[in-house]
């Protein structure tokens, strides 16, 4: 309110100031508001979702008969014996199935090659978080003995020009073929036939058979940094005499050279339109043929979700399997998402009953199942780390998405996995079809977006809302807090007028440096773990422990030596101001980080935007809160007391895991190993919770327990 | 590559030419009737891949007179002479394409992969015969009436951005000669119905009736191709006569009748096929007007060698091989019809022509050649020295880089081994052109050898780089390089900016990609003519055509760059947007000139004074009394400043009005229903 005494001399002021002065002086009233309103928005994100459409007229999905017939799936089953019969007879080398892939694909016309790479083991790199993967980052040490075979087959379109080209997925490990490995290569197969003889392709077919023996991603991975960053100069990185005995890898070619089919160096078909990785899952306990759906490729980047949209088009209405995303499914039984269900639906029916034109609301059990994709597809996207071998592609602005497919009934049965064959196979085709009808890439629909069933999405505008409502307050509040903090000043008459008003026009530098400080020391733990990782012969607990350990003793010498003199002068009378100008810092620090994270992944800032403002807003030394022993102030600082143990993200990773799976079995290993996992993937999250949430915990605990 | 040299035989008798000057019209007239030829032929050769080769060469002569703008030709159509006389045109050639060649199995050290293999899309390029300052102009216009001829939008090559002007690629040129792709054209029977109406038989009669749409549109390669060029007369040299020569290139499929899918295990015989078979028609005639009428069948290189293989294996067969009936029975296929010539390549492992002159059959009986195989039978066909591959490198909306790989064939293997005293060297021309939006740094050219960086001065002999001007001209960079015979890979790449396109410069379904045209890849030492015997003094234009000696040329894909393409629905919002902006811009501008706040405030204090606001104060009395506060002295100034500003918000006049409208609302909602 100070600030209208000094305005009071101002005959009239604009009106949009007078609202931001409005706002700020109400700033608890408008926070509380906000973040209310937020949290309220975010649950009700379900209930505001659309079904999805497809938006690119060219891919009219479904518009032609299907071509495969059970003749190609004989075929593949034949493959798929072959296959099989392999692994029981001759116990032989891997590259024996390899071999057998090859001659398939090279019997039906395609061009063959084989590519051999090194698996580069994911490592923590501090400082190529935002690159894109490059040939810098080739692995020096992959040693020359373990190494995969990818076999890849194309097929050029007859009288396509060769400027496109869409690319089928398969992963197997070719030391341990599954049935499920098997049956998903056989569909694969029964595509690739079919397409090898029609006439109607205008973009060339890549069948990638990836290696999964180093893990799926990785070959991928591996393959497309082949295709799109190539080092022609490998002479220098492999040596070569070292690697000379990689004659099994030689000795693939032998035999199929001679058609002129097999090339022994890399072929490559154009710019990729699309990717599609295809599994099976021999689970066998199913209702229906189903399918499962999986987008999230690393930072939370999403496909264009028309390719979601083709799949789930052709799934549904042509194939009639049962479509999934992943759920949470912890939060399906959970009583107090039911009873929101509940009101959500029964306000919708209110509404409905003013006005039968309002679509608002959806049935209870709908509800709950939308906020359980939903909240998987905010984890997962906010987790930043791909969920399938698919997140390579994404890497270079590649649609691409992993279906897995799981039969009702077990593959064994023959005559039943034909049947299963045949709609996988069809399905395929059909998107593989729809998304050669495409002209332009993939750009009209969304990339933006969250998934709360396969045909309903909420997109970018709508969970913008949220967000903008949790981080508004922040800005608020750190105005009010400078505001009141430097108007306070004046009332102190003891200091003496120019010295005290020098001070305090600058004393937020002072706790800007502080909060500086403490961002330094962010970073400094977040860069830790690749040092810890140099330790040899360490559990996952004992790392971290180190790490923690290592980290608030870095933080003590911290305090001892820099914040020292501050502590010091600290100690005066401005006391009471030091705290509330440390708080506006934090929280302008805090504010100016969430809204960056968005740019980067929205998921992850709306996750941490909901963990991190209501402890930044409600910060305030527990002394000063017990001191005034009203109820209020106990509440509060019970409160803090309350988030801020919350909200520490070792802390409030165990209780959401403990939440969404189980408390049993827990320790804090796991939790290393889910930071592991994050900068193993280069996720943003990771840069994230060491340089923003975890400051800013610190600080807003500094504010706890400020002196005062 | 550019066809300049003689016909076999030249078409002015020599005395002809001395006597033409003291003839009379008349006699003029007489003689060029004479001297306009036309010639149709066919070329079939099988590929290794189980495809079919089917090369139609249809050859148009005309004299050339001075007046010959307004005269009327007999066989030789009109719109290409006038386009000739007109434009000044010393050599031309357009070509349609769809599909690509496949230079690994179909072959790319032989006449027809180095003259019509050709990239998807139109190629156009013609050398004029005007002084270099009209080229230019010379070439917009003759793309205009091209484009006219052929129904296709080769006026698009008019724009400088599209053109480029190179000279070492295409020998014959000095200055004069322009190129220019369109990789994006679509082809389709619209450009092949005009190009027919070029023949004096159109499709009615002779080896063009063959040309059934569906199977020719079927095909898995069809060029259509169009080439000018002058023929000079013997004795001075001097332009004489317009060569007009019609190509149409197809690669088939037979059907293959014993196909089934699975032939993993067991070899492929090739699937036997007849002319009827491959196009669904036969040949029923000749074309009267023709003076020649041939059909060849053609079996390369390897595939011979692979049959004398067969053949000495086969002890059965005697080992006397003259005689027109072991054509027919040869050891590898059965022919339908018994050849009329034979013709082979000159050296060892040489290739066989078989010919079949269609004058022979009456019109009653009908052609159809037939080739059924006895054996699996397979070979390769030759290949160039090198393989060339290009693709993109990089990813992202910024930058990238273009990568040409060449990778040494079986071809160069050959080479090594037959000179080894001396250092074999090969040269290799490549051109490109790129597109202005893609900014090429010429300084980042990088070479690589057998995967080794090498100094790019230590093989390039010349180069030509034409940096592109921002929406005037593309890039162009011509480079002769000279590689070592026993190079395995070498790989050339430099890197480019993505740039920024004007919103009404954006082609149609813009967000496709653009388009790098391909590169030329040329060998100029090495000779793709054949060399028959001549035994017969053949006057045959595709057997010439074949034995010319040109450089082996080979093109690369065309490349997809995909750049950043705006939202093409922004320009309504930007619209919108910036009149938001102008108007609050101009609105406050406004305000902040007329308003005298000074003034105002002491009309506000008038006003209050003179009890104007009637209603106000009823409101603020009411208030006051609502919230239990005495009233507030309207009469000073500062009541109504931000002191109370704040708290008129919460007003319960306002929440008053709110009210009032949302029950208005609901009533009207509730009661429209």
């Amino acid at each position: 309110m100070g600030a209208n005494e000094n305005s009071s001399a101002k005959p009239r002021v604009r009106p949009i100031v007078r609202l931001g002065i409005f706002l700020i002086s109400h700033s608890n009233i408008v926070s509380l508001v906000c973040f209310l309103a937020g949290v309220v928005a975010l649950l009700l994100l379900p209930v505001l979702a659309k079904n999805t459409y497809i938006s690119e007229n060219a891919l009219m999905p479904g518009s032609a008969n299907n071509m495969l017939s059970t003749h190609h799936v004989s075929d593949a089953n034949k493959f798929i014996k072959d296959l099989t019969d392999l692994e029981f007879t001759s116990m032989a080398s891997p590259i024996e199935s390899q071999k057998l892939i090859a001659r398939y694909m090279s019997a039906l016309d395609a061009e063959v090659t084989f590519h051999k790479f090194y698996p580069q083991f994911s490592q923590f790199h501090p400082l190529h978080f935002f690159t894109s993967p490059d040939s810098g980052i080739i692995s020096k040490n992959g040693t020359c003995s373990s190494f995969g075979v990818n076999t890849i087959g194309i097929i050029r379109a007859p009288r396509g020009d060769g400027k496109e080209a869409i690319v089928l997925v398969t992963p197997y490990n070719p030391s341990k073929v599954g049935l499920g490995e098997a049956v998903s290569l056989g569909i694969a197969y029964s595509v690739f036939l079919l397409l090898s003889r029609v006439t109607w392709l205008a973009k060339d077919i890549i069948w990638l058979v990836a290696d999964s023996q180093y893990g799926e991603y990785s070959s991928v991975a591996a393959w497309l940094r082949e295709y799109q960053a190539p080092v022609f100069h490998k002479v220098d990185v492999v040596t070569s005499e070292a690697c000379n005995e990689s004659s099994s890898f030689n000795e693939l070619g032998q035999g199929l050279y001679l058609d002129g089919k097999l090339s022994g160096d890399f072929r490559r078909a154009g710019t990729m339109a699309a990717a599609l990785v295809i599994k099976v899952v021999d689970q066998g306990n199913q209702y229906e043929d189903s399918l499962n759906i999986y987008a999230e490729a690393s930072n939370g980047q999403m496909p264009n979700l028309d390719l979601i949209n083709i799949v789930n088009y052709m799934a549904v209405h042509k194939q009639g399997l049962r479509i999934k995303v992943k759920k949470m499914w912890s939060l399906i039984d959970s009583w107090w998402l039911n009873t929101l269900g509940v009101i959500f639906e029964s306000l919708g029916k209110v509404a409905r009953s003013l006005n039968p034109q309002l679509k608002f609301g959806i049935p209870a059990s709908d509800y709950v199942e939308g906020a359980a994709t939903l909240a998987s597809s905010l984890y997962y996207q906010g987790l930043g780390v791909p969920t399938g071998p698919h997140g390579a592609f994404r890497d270079y602005q590649v649609d691409a998405i992993t279906l897995e497919i799981s039969p009702k009934v077990s593959l064994t049965k023959l005559n039943r996995r034909n049947e299963f064959m045949l709609r996988g196979g069809r399905l395929i085709e059909g998107v593989i079809r729809s998304i050669n009808n495409l002209l332009e890439k993939f750009h009209q629909s969304f990339f933006l977006y969250l998934l709360t069933s396969p045909g309903k999405f909420v997109s970018v505008g709508v969970y913008m809302i949220p967000f903008a409502l949790l981080v508004a307050p922040l800005p608020i509040v750190a105005a009010y807090l400078h505001a009141n903090g430097s108007n306070s000043t004046p009332q102190n008459p003891s200091s003496s007028l120019e010295v005290d008003g020098s001070h305090k026009s600058w004393e937020w530098l002072n706790s800007a440096r502080k909060v500086l400080v403490i961002h330094l020391w962010g970073v400094f733990v977040s860069l830790l773990p690749f040092f810890l990782r140099q330790v040899p012969n360490t559990t996952l607990t004992m790392n971290f422990v180190l790490w923690g350990f290592l980290s608030i003793f870095s933080l003590l010498i911290l305090y001892l030596t820099l914040d020292c003199p501050i502590f010091k002068a600290s100690a005066s009378q401005l006391e009471k101001n030091k705290w509330t100008s440390l708080k506006s810092v934090t929280i302008s620090t805090a504010f100016i980080g969430l809204s960056l994270m968005s740019v980067i992944n929205f998921a992850t800032a709306e996750i941490g935007a909901l963990l991190i403002v209501p402890i930044c807003l409600l910060a305030r030394p527990l002394k000063l809160d017990i001191q005034a022993r009203s109820w209020r102030t106990l509440l509060r600082a019970s409160c803090n007391i309350v988030l801020g143990f919350v909200v520490f993200s070792p802390v409030s990773f165990v209780l959401l895991k403990g939440a969404f799976e189980d408390f049993y079995g827990i320790n804090v290993g796991d939790y290393w190993k889910w930071v592991e996992s994050l900068w193993a993937w280069n996720s943003a999250t990771y840069l994230y919770i060491g340089v923003v949430h975890l400051p800013c915990w610190a600080l807003c605990i500094h504010i706890l327990f400020h002196p005062c | 590559m550019q066809p300049m040299a003689l016909p076999p035989k030249a078409t002015f008798p020599l005395s002809l030419l001395l006597l033409l000057p003291l003839l009379l019209l008349s006699l003029v007239l007489a003689t060029s009737t004479q001297q306009e030829e036309f010639s149709e032929e066919l070329l079939l050769k099988p590929l290794p891949d189980r495809k079919i080769l089917a090369h139609f060469h249809f050859q148009n002569e005309a004299p050339l007179d001075a007046d010959s703008f307004a005269r009327h030709h007999h066989l030789f159509p009109k719109s290409i002479s006038q386009l000739v006389q007109k434009f000044h045109i010393k050599a031309m050639e357009l070509s349609f394409t769809q599909g690509r060649w496949n230079y690994e199995r179909w072959g790319g050290f032989d006449p027809i992969s180095s003259h019509n293999a050709k990239p998807p899309g139109v190629e156009l390029w013609a050398v004029f015969d005007v002084p270099p300052h009209q080229v230019d102009a010379s070439w917009k216009n003759l793309t205009h009436s091209l484009s006219g001829l052929f129904c296709a939008s080769i006026n698009f090559l008019e724009s400088s951005t599209t053109y480029s002007a190179p000279e070492w690629t295409f020998q014959s040129a000095l200055g004069s000669l322009r190129y220019g792709t369109l990789p994006r054209e679509a082809v389709c029977t619209e450009n092949l119905t005009p190009w027919l109406k070029l023949l004096p038989c159109r499709d009615k009669a002779g080896l063009s009736s063959l040309m059934d749409r569906p199977s020719i549109y079927r095909s898995f390669y069809h060029s259509q191709q169009l080439h000018l060029t002058m023929s000079s007369a013997a004795s001075d040299g001097s332009r004489s006569g317009i060569i007009l020569q019609q190509t149409l290139t197809v690669v088939l499929q037979p059907d293959d009748q014993n196909a089934d899918m699975n032939h993993v295990s067991k070899a492929k015989v090739q699937p036997s096929w007849s002319l009827s078979s491959i196009f669904g028609r036969k040949i029923s005639g000749r074309c009267v007007l023709a003076k020649l009428s041939n059909v060849y069948l053609h079996a390369d290189r390897g595939l011979v060698a692979q049959l004398e293989n067969l053949h000495k294996n086969t002890t059965q067969f005697a080992n006397n091989d003259t005689g027109p009936e072991d054509y027919r029975v040869n050891s590898g296929f059965k022919l339908s019809v018994t050849p009329k010539r034979m013709h082979t390549e000159l050296g060892k492992g040489s290739s066989i022509l078989y010919e079949y002159p269609i004058k022979d059959y009456k019109d009653t009986e009908q052609f159809d050649l037939g080739l059924s195989w006895e054996h699996p039978i397979v070979w390769s066909s030759p290949h160039a020295p090198f393989y060339a591959s290009r693709f993109l490198m990089g990813s992202g909306n910024e930058r990238g880089a273009i990568a040409i790989s060449l990778k040494s064939t079986e071809m160069t293997q050959g080479l090594v081994t037959n000179n080894i005293e001396e250092r074999c060297k090969l040269q290799v021309n490549v051109l490109q052109v790129v597109p202005w939006y893609v900014k090429v740094y010429y300084h980042t050219l990088q070479l690589l050898v057998d995967e080794r960086p090498r100094v790019l001065t230590d093989f390039v002999e010349r180069m030509r780089v034409l940096p592109s001007e921002d929406k005037v001209s593309p890039g162009m960079m011509e480079l002769v390089l000279q590689f070592p015979c026993e190079m395995k890979s070498a790989v050339l790449s430099i890197e480019f900016d993505k740039g920024f396109l004007h919103i009404d410069e954006y082609p149609p379904d813009a967000n496709q990609g653009f388009d790098i045209p391909s590169a030329i890849i040329s060998f100029p030492d090495l000779n793709a003519g054949l060399q028959f015997y001549d035994k017969s003094q053949s006057k045959s234009p595709l057997l010439s055509k074949l034995q010319e000696k040109s450089p082996v040329l080979s093109y690369t894909e065309v490349l997809l760059v995909p750049l950043t393409t705006p939202d093409f629905s922004m320009p309504y919002n930007v619209i919108t947007i910036t009149c938001t902006v102008f108007a609050l811009y101009f609105g406050s501008l406004l305000n902040v000139l007329r308003r005298r706040v000074g003034e105002e405030e002491r009309l506000l204090k008038n006003k209050d004074a003179s009890k104007a606001v009637f209603l106000r104060r009823i409101l603020n009395k009411l208030s006051a009394k609502l919230r239990g506060r005495p009233l507030e002295s309207t009469s000073s100034p500062s009541s109504s400043s931000s002191s109370s500003s704040s708290s008129s918000f919460v007003s319960p006049k306002l929440i008053l009005r709110v009210l009032l409208v949302a029950g208005i609302a609901i009533a009207w909602q509730y009661y429209s229903q």
